[in-house]
């Protein structure tokens, strides 16, 4: 059981957050001209790569905000929590 | 190579068993080869296998970091099938099942290949129509499909729940008779002494630490047990498929999730069938030893642990006792976890890429095991001809640019658990 510390609610458990995946990936601007290849980047391809992984958590079961967790995919340690629209310093 | 015969089987019981020959080698690595495959699973020796049966293609490589059959062919739930609605996959896997039919054959090794069919259960009337389609085009294809009803599949697994006042009552189901199960190991050993009587060499203990490109072409690769010259690379890799990715500056449409399963004690036979709950994310066969072997869903989360959590244990056996009861009798005897390539669109890749030389082959997501010889016999045809066949055709990676996806079931790295 992972247990993640929601920078609103504090310390819960897993079973109430729901999965959003990478956290690095940016929607590219709006009305801006970009290429295939960067929507393809942006929709499907994934680094995930093993170690260290910022990504979208969302606290469905608690205060339903979506947050940042910076965690192992290999050990699942967490190291940092941050609200959404935090980016780490 | 000694073939595996009673004759033989009769004839080295005299000698103790003593004068059997090692079923593989372990050479050290040549400074070149014609093709090296990257990955000692399952896919990666049935690839081998096909480049030298087929393509006579024998001064091949494996590279397995640990050893082979260690990781996703050692870890899955054995079970075969061709259930597909779409014409891509449905043309694929059941040219699959045709090899899985003869493999014991093929190989002179025992796969213990039981085709004793699958069950999906269905819970609304809305369900047995979309089932009575995907039969339907099921059939179309040449496979085998029957629908049945709530009578029918009590009488095939009357120890299931069918009371009414449940989540999810069963209304009917749709069964691939053909469909089945295979002794997962023995698909390994068998592609692997096939391979190496043939000359293949398998390197187990060799770790991909990098590549030699240059001018957009493969020249080499280098491993922990010294560089090999070659100009093509196939990769095998399922959960490791983006760690090999970075190392040739790819980002691939594909994210590694882990997928657990176990087994219960063994007990005597009550269920000859394969049952999936999908509704419930479940699904269930017995194995020949009598254990239970269940599974569900992904643990939700991108993961290289190749162990499990228990919050999705969890999950899947409530799911599983709401479905059987009797489970709940019953002791757990062992879980573990694989990691999966999980495609975005649920459907697997089989392609060249932007590197010549370098075949890719990943996004295996719940179906690697099933799919082992048609993947390995359509990989060695992309690498051999340098062109993909038509059965692996619609398995392209470009497929996430032009939005000709495959997207079956609606599966890929999003889990419908969290």
């Amino acid at each position: 059981m992972l247990h993640i510390k929601c920078p609103h609610c504090g310390i819960r458990s897993q079973n109430e957050f729901s999965y959003g995946g990478d956290a690095t990936v940016k929607r590219p601007e709006l009305n801006k001209e970009i290429s295939d290849q960067d929507w393809n980047n942006f929709v499907y391809n994934r680094k995930s790569l093993r170690g260290k992984h910022l990504e979208l958590w969302q606290h469905l079961s608690g205060c339903r905000q979506w947050i940042k967790v910076e965690r192992d995919t290999a050990t699942h340690e967490i190291f940092n929590t941050l609200k959404a629209n935090e980016d780490i310093s | 190579m000694q073939k595996y015969s009673i004759f033989n089987l009769v004839k080295n019981a005299f000698f103790k068993d003593q004068n059997w020959d090692l079923a593989w080698k372990d050479p050290t690595p040549k400074k070149e080869y014609d093709v090296v495959i990257i990955g000692g699973g399952g896919h990666g020796l049935a690839t081998a296998y096909y480049l030298a049966k087929e393509h006579n293609i024998t001064n091949v490589a494996i590279i397995e970091k640990g050893w082979i059959g260690g990781g996703n062919v050692g870890r899955n739930t054995t079970i075969i099938r061709s259930n597909y609605m779409y014409d891509d996959n449905a043309h694929f896997s059941e040219f699959g099942m045709d090899l899985w039919r003869k493999m014991s054959q093929d190989l002179n090794y025992n796969v213990m290949f039981s085709p004793r069919g699958i069950i999906n259960l269905a819970h609304s009337d809305a369900q047995m129509n979309v089932f009575a389609r995907r039969g339907n085009s099921m059939r179309l294809n040449g496979i085998d499909a029957v629908l049945l009803n709530r009578e029918q599949v009590k009488e095939i697994i009357p120890m299931a729940d069918f009371s009414e006042n449940v989540r999810f009552p069963i209304f009917g189901g749709l069964m691939q008779p053909s469909a089945g199960t295979a002794r997962h190991d023995a698909v390994a050993w068998g592609y692997a002494r096939q391979a190496d009587s043939m000359g293949v060499d398998i390197i187990q203990n060799c770790e991909v630490t990098g590549f030699d490109i240059s001018g957009g072409k493969i020249n080499g690769v280098r491993t922990s047990r010294g560089d090999i010259k070659v100009k093509k690379i196939g990769l095998c890799v399922a959960g490791s498929t983006n760690i090999l990715a970075e190392k040739l500056n790819m980002t691939l449409p594909v994210e590694t999730h882990l997928l657990q399963a176990c087994v219960s004690e063994p007990v005597k036979p009550v269920l000859d069938r394969v049952v999936t709950f999908g509704a419930g994310h479940f699904y269930i066969s017995q194995s020949d030893k009598g254990e239970m072997v269940m599974g569900g869903d992904l643990d939700g989360y991108n993961s290289y642990a190749q162990r499990g959590n228990l919050p999705t244990l969890q999950h899947v056996l409530t799911e599983g006792i709401a479905m059987m009861p009797f489970l709940s009798k019953l002791k757990m005897l062992r879980t573990w976890g694989g990691i999966m390539d999980m495609s975005m669109d649920g459907s697997p890749i089989i392609d060249k890429t932007h590197i010549e030389g370098l075949y890719l082959n990943c996004g295996w997501c719940y179906g690697g095991f099933k799919a082992t010889p048609a993947s390995g016999w359509t990989f060695a045809h992309t690498i051999a001809q340098d062109r993909v066949h038509k059965l692996n055709a619609g398995y392209s990676l470009n497929r996430f640019n032009t939005g000709h996806l495959l997207d079956e079931k609606g599966l890929g790295t999003k889990t419908w658990i969290s």
